[in-house]
């Protein structure tokens, strides 16, 4: 999937070399943990993964498809159907209860009105906040909205879920509750990539991928890949 | 997805409602003036037309002197003065024969008039003749008119306006036929009163009813002196059509008794020229006011944008997550679009609720009348606003990279 990725910022004497070469490839249905200290190139990594931003040289293939080919339309169209994005400080819309926030990127993909209700009651449930749906996220503790996170992520039935640093802002009960949801979503055949500096959170991987100064150093499988179900 | 963007642009709203609404106040304000000051300037061109059509639109007004005297001098534009002679020559029929009634009158200046050790000095005193009640449109309520006989006895009556007979009462609430048969004094004389008129209102400009009337006879033997002149002229056509050969007829006449060729030494005011007018001078006044509330409303717009602005940057990351999780550029300007523009229809529709509200109200002396145009005008520029000035903010708000938005802190 990425092939000789690099990426620069700036230019000149100031020029930052924050991925030099990168080449792996993910395949579906994995769990993978990228890591390494901050300043390795994980997050530049994750924003080239995520369609978020696109490499200087090398090219990125979601799904067979070059994303260096696609307009601004058609990424945010790849982010809204292919992927789901967890971030380490949640990224709610403030204000706006759970099952809007979950429904968000379901009304982005233009689903109706009742179907899209049903989906996003689903994936909350299916993070255990039945019980939550019309919270706002500053009446939710972290972990419930990292859920909430997690269940929006899922909730447009994506091929990638990618979580960056997922339990960064989590006390270690949270933490591996989260864990345990990533787990569960990759245990029904969807590919979860983690960005983490955490050994813990690389624990729970099949794959683990260690990143130095936009280099990969160590890429060792712990588990097998489960097979993939089609997505 | 225009459904939703409103329902996400509603929350945005409701989210920060103190700046919302204070944004609205600037474009309810604006809609508002608008509505209002067009209204006062539609309120005092209909009084003005009011005015000008109870003195009735088939008369005429002959006053001595025309625009420009003085600043002349010399033969050239002489003061003409109107002379009792002049007005036997203006009725008789051979000579002008599109005349049908004319009424002199003379102005008694600011003399006091009093009842009872109440005194009031009425914004309008006239000596003039039988004729001025049907002509100037002046019906009487109560008693009678002065009369012909009057006019040749000299006789010592008045004819109340409602205001005058209620300020010598001294109770705004009193009748006025009240004074029928009371004697007044008015200057140093006593006056018997033979009648009130009927109330007629104000015109926009003066009080109509604030109004007594006398013989000129007796005007000019008590109060004026017998100057053999008139101070002013009303002058009534056979009919609408025979007004402009009427005003030829006084012109013509006028000219050949004063020996002058200038039309400035007097003047002739046809009622139905001086309308036309007088709706362009309102017109003009309109517009002016109309303009002033546009800059108000202008100014109420700018508002939006600044709000939308900082809202925008405010929201920086808001708008990266939308679109790290698929929103399109279209998503993110429909909902920054549709948030100013239901900022300014709700301003706009409290603004007319407001100008209706106020234009209820005398302003100034005059009554506004609302005009229709004026609400849709208010409020579909201030939708305008809306658009126009929501589209810079929205648009930079469209345009920010997902990466640099989710980073913004």
């Amino acid at each position: 999937m990425v092939d000789g990725v690099t990426k620069t910022y700036g230019s000149g004497e100031t020029l930052v070399r924050a991925l030099q070469g990168v080449t792996f490839t993910i395949e579906r249905g994995d769990m993978v943990a990228i890591m390494g200290a901050s300043g390795s190139g994980k997050s530049t990594l994750m924003n080239i993964i995520g369609c978020l931003d696109v490499a200087t040289t090398g090219t990125y293939e979601l799904d067979g498809t070059d994303v260096r080919d696609l307009d601004d339309f058609q990424l945010a169209q790849v982010r809204n159907r292919k992927i789901g994005f967890v971030f380490q400080s949640f990224n709610l819309i403030p204000r706006t209860n759970a099952l809007m926030n979950v429904e968000l990127p379901l009304i982005y993909a233009g689903m109706k009105r009742a179907e899209r209700r049903q989906r996003a009651e689903e994936a909350l449930v299916a993070v255990g906040l039945a019980d939550r749906l019309t919270h706002l996220p500053s009446e939710l503790s972290g972990g419930q909205q990292q859920r909430v996170a997690i269940a929006r992520a899922i909730a447009s039935n994506p091929a990638l879920i990618l979580a960056d640093e997922p339990t960064g802002a989590l006390d270690s009960h949270s933490s591996t509750e989260v864990l345990d949801l990533f787990q569960g979503v990759n245990d029904t055949g969807r590919t979860v990539v983690l960005i983490t500096h955490e050994d813990e959170v690389a624990r729970r991987a099949r794959r683990v991928i260690r990143l130095r100064d936009g280099s990969i150093i160590d890429d060792h499988r712990q588990a097998p890949t489960l097979k993939a179900v089609p997505a | 997805m225009n459904f939703e963007s409103a329902r996400i642009a509603l929350q945005g709203i409701n989210a920060n409602r103190l700046r919302s609404v204070l944004t609205m106040l600037g474009i309810m304000i604006g809609v508002a003036a608008v509505i209002i000051l067009v209204a006062v300037g539609s309120g005092s061109a209909a009084a003005n037309r009011k005015r000008l059509e109870a003195l009735g639109s088939n008369t005429l007004t002959v006053l001595p002197g025309g625009f420009g005297q003085g600043a002349r001098g010399g033969t050239q534009s002489r003061r003409v003065q109107i002379t009792d002679g002049d007005v036997a020559a203006l009725a008789d029929p051979t000579q002008a024969p599109s005349i049908s009634a004319v009424v002199p009158s003379v102005r008694i200046a600011n003399v006091v008039v009093s009842y009872n050790g109440a005194s009031t000095t009425p914004a309008q005193e006239l000596g003039t003749t039988a004729s001025f009640a049907p002509v100037r449109n002046y019906p009487v309520k109560t008693g009678s008119f002065i009369t012909a006989d009057d006019e040749d006895n000299h006789s010592r009556v008045v004819v109340l306006g409602t205001s005058v007979a209620k300020n010598l009462l001294g109770d705004a609430t009193a009748d006025p036929s009240s004074m029928l048969g009371a004697t007044v004094q008015v200057g140093a004389g006593q006056y018997t009163v033979i009648g009130t008129f009927e109330s007629k209102g104000s015109n926009g400009a003066q009080d109509q009813d604030d109004i007594i009337v006398m013989p000129m006879s007796t005007a000019r033997d008590a109060l004026v002196g017998n100057t053999g002149t008139v101070d002013g002229l009303t002058v009534q056509a056979k009919n609408r059509a025979a007004t402009d050969t009427a005003q030829n007829e006084i012109t013509s006449i006028l000219a050949a008794r004063h020996r002058t060729t200038t039309t400035s030494s007097f003047q002739v005011l046809n009622q139905a020229s001086l309308l036309a007018t007088q709706d362009a001078s309102n017109r003009t006044f309109t517009v002016l006011l109309g303009t002033v509330a546009a800059i108000s409303l202008l100014v109420g717009g700018i508002g939006v944008m600044n709000i939308m602005l900082v809202t925008v940057t405010e929201r920086t990351r808001e708008i990266g997550i939308r679109k790290a999780i698929g929103a399109q550029r279209s998503h993110i300007l429909g909902q920054f679009m549709v948030e100013a523009v239901l900022l300014t229809m709700l301003g706009g529709l409290l603004g007319v609720v407001v100008g209706l509200l106020g234009s209820q109200f005398t302003i100034v002396g005059v009554e506004p009348i609302v005009a229709p145009y004026s609400i849709v005008l208010a409020f579909g520029v201030a939708v305008l606003i809306g658009l126009f000035f929501g589209i810079y903010p929205a648009n930079r708000a469209a345009s920010l990279r997902p990466i640099d938005a989710l980073r913004y802190e």
